[in-house]
């Protein structure tokens, strides 16, 4: 199986004054395959948020470098690092992040959207993602008008429409009651069996225990790699 | 892609509904304000050059006193054209082109008929008045050469006058005094309507020898001398030859001229230039207003950018590039400026067409022509574009994870 990620050495401070500088990842080396499920873990403040905002092309990293699909990031303007994001990455957020003015359907559209798309297609493959997370029937509804659970499922509707290599998911179930994340980590399930990479930022182990690997984070380094029972 | 930015930018202003129609509220107001000032600058203008042109057509006029630009009296004026002036351009051998001469000497006067009195003005002419006037008799006759060479006291009035001192009953034959010398009306001027500068129908003509002979020590005081060419063609000759007869007559040259001689045209052109700045001024005080509605369309499109900042975010993270960000803010902001300046020319046609009856009586309207429309509206777009670039702009460099980060 191909290489899908690749970080070397990645570190990323912060500057929040002259004084004060935070070193969120102090050294991050890391090989992600393509169709594997992987779960990021570690204590509030450790850098999992950080390191996903950089495996999503969301922020740059100080030090270090990061190839995603053999192609390094940093060689990237903002231009090519929107294709990218829109082409290879469905991220899904903790707090859903649907916008609230929209139907369920259009908010699955707006990736195609910048995909460029046409309105006739677009309509049909927003439909489709729906059914695969088993929402048709709610394609008009607006974010307001569902539960969390189909938030989230409409959010990873929107992560799946454009068919991106990588599904980035940031404490997916954070949200979300016992039923709903069992509802999400099965979903997940069938989508890493249909060969997608999945890389799922969490603090809960029994959705960690779901993943094929756990990178276990502590104050911005990797301090352990377990992997789990294979799926 | 275009048509998917616009309907997004509808969808996120009918969102933010009273806000987005109070902004427009600034675009529309400006926009209304320029059409109207600017509308009724043109219609003034209009008015002015149209009783200019019924003055008579291939009309000259000769005033006395320097003036250098274009018709209008300058400062010292005095009386420097005299009956023999009038006896000369009468002559064909002198100036060619010239068909008709008519001296004008004025005086106010108290008018009183059998029943009535009024107050108007009463001018001293010759009988060729009506020829450079362009004007005709509606009932009786004009007088003739023969009555000014005997002074006779006929008067031919304006039809207003006519209606004010005679009240309906036909004028012709009745007495009429005038500053207390005793007038016959021989004739009713046919109706002129009104112009800017007052009725052209309340108005008393005598010959001009009467009125010399009877209302001051004997001696013409010429105000203006109207003369008409021959045809539009030689009006420029007809002007040359005036003033060559004229400059040899009072043995001035050019630089000295005590007169000067405007044609119709010229009279037209200074007047519509004069009313060009003041159009231009109140149309400036109506475009600060214009002014202050861009700021506001930018203070708004500022707001919109602060408050969709995770939005923006969003929207980036699922491949928005800077430039479709760009474009969805602009196409925001020029819907905005686009709409106000819709609503702004329908409030100034509307405000034409409620303000217009209402100023029948200054025989001005407010005409509010296609390409001020067009160039309104292509102003309140370039208002929208202008006032969203800065905000759309700022949210287009936002950096991805900064505008999703925020709370
Ligand atoms: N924009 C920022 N400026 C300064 N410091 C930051 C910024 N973002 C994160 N940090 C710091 O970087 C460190 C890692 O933060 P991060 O959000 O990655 O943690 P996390 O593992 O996702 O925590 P949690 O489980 O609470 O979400 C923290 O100490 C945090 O305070
Ligand atoms: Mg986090």
């Amino acid at each position: 199986m191909g290489e899908l990620l690749r970080l070397r050495g990645v570190k990323k401070t912060y500057a929040s004054s002259e004084q004060v500088q935070v070193q969120a990842l102090r050294g991050i080396d890391l090989r992600v395959l393509e169709g594997e499920y992987l779960a990021i873990m570690g204590p509030s403040g450790s850098g999992k948020s950080t390191l996903m905002h950089i495996i999503g092309c969301l922020d740059v990293s100080t030090a270090g470098t990061y190839e995603i699909d053999g192609v390094n990031t940093a060689e990237m303007n903002e231009k090519a690092l929107a294709k990218i994001r829109n082409q290879k990455i469905g991220f899904v957020f903790q707090q859903f992040n649907l916008l609230p003015t929209l139907s369920a359907l259009r908010n699955v559209e707006v990736p195609l959207l910048y995909a460029g798309v046409p309105a006739s297609q677009r309509k049909e493959r927003a439909r489709q993602a729906l059914e695969r997370v088993g929402l048709a029937d709610r394609a008009e509804h607006r974010p307001g008008q569902l539960s969390g659970g189909q938030q989230q499922r409409v959010a990873v509707a929107r992560a799946l429409v454009t068919n991106p290599s990588l599904i980035l998911a940031d404490e997916p179930t954070g949200a979300l009651d016992s039923v709903s994340t069992a509802d999400l980590l099965d979903l997940f399930d069938e989508l890493h069996e249909a060969g997608r990479t999945l890389v799922v930022i969490t603090h809960e182990a029994d959705v960690a225990a779901r993943a094929q690997r756990t990178v276990h984070l502590y104050d911005g380094l990797i301090r352990s790699v377990t992997t789990g029972v294979a799926a | 892609m275009l048509g998917q930015t616009i309907r997004t930018a509808i969808e996120a202003l009918s969102a933010r509904r009273m806000r987005s129609i109070l902004t427009l509220l600034g675009i529309l107001i400006g926009i209304g304000a320029v059409m109207l000032t600017v509308g009724l600058g043109q219609g003034a203008s209009d008015a002015i050059a149209s009783q200019i042109n019924s003055l008579g057509s291939n009309l000259l006029i000769v005033t006395p006193g320097s003036s250098s630009s274009g018709g209008f009296r300058g400062a010292s004026s005095t009386a420097s054209l005299t009956e023999a002036d009038v006896e000369m351009l009468a002559d064909q051998a002198i100036v060619p082109d010239v068909v008709a001469v008519a001296p004008i000497a004025s005086t106010s006067g108290s008018l009183r008929s059998s029943t009535t009195t009024w107050t108007s003005q009463t001018t001293g002419t010759l009988p060729d008045w009506t020829k450079v006037r362009a004007r005709e008799v509606e009932s009786g006759r004009f007088f003739t050469q023969g009555e000014v060479d005997s002074k006779s006291s006929v008067a031919v009035i304006g039809s207003d006058t006519a209606t004010e001192l005679y009240a309906g009953a036909s004028p012709v034959g009745s007495t009429l005094i005038i500053n207390g010398q005793t007038f016959t009306v021989i004739g009713v001027l046919k109706s002129e309507g009104s112009s800017l500068s007052g009725s052209e129908d309340d108005i008393v003509i005598i010959p001009i020898t009467t009125l010399a002979d009877r209302f001051t020590d004997g001696t013409i005081t010429i105000d203006t001398i109207y003369l008409s060419a021959a045809d539009s063609d030689v009006l420029a000759s007809a002007q040359q030859e005036i003033n060559k007869a004229l400059l040899a007559a009072h043995r001035v040259d050019a630089d000295n001229a005590d007169f000067s001689v405007s044609t119709q045209a010229s009279l037209v052109e200074t007047a519509t230039s004069v009313m060009g700045i003041l159009t231009l001024v109140l149309g400036g005080i109506a475009a600060i207003s214009l002014l202050v509605g861009g700021i506001g369309v930018m203070n708004i499109m500022l707001v919109s950018v602060s408050e969709r900042v995770r939005e923006i975010g969003l929207r980036k993270a699922l491949g928005a590039t800077p430039s479709l960000i760009l474009q969805q803010f602009l196409v925001e902001a020029v819907i905005l400026g686009l709409t106000g300046g819709l609503l702004g020319v329908a409030l100034g046609f509307g405000g034409a067409a409620l303000i217009n009856p209402m100023l029948t009586e200054q025989s001005v309207s407010i005409s509010i022509s296609t390409s001020a429309t067009l160039l309104a509206l292509g102003v309140s777009m370039a208002i929208g574009l202008v006032a969203g670039v800065y905000p759309a702009s700022r949210a287009a460099r936002m950096a991805p994870i900064d505008a999703l980060r925020s709370e």
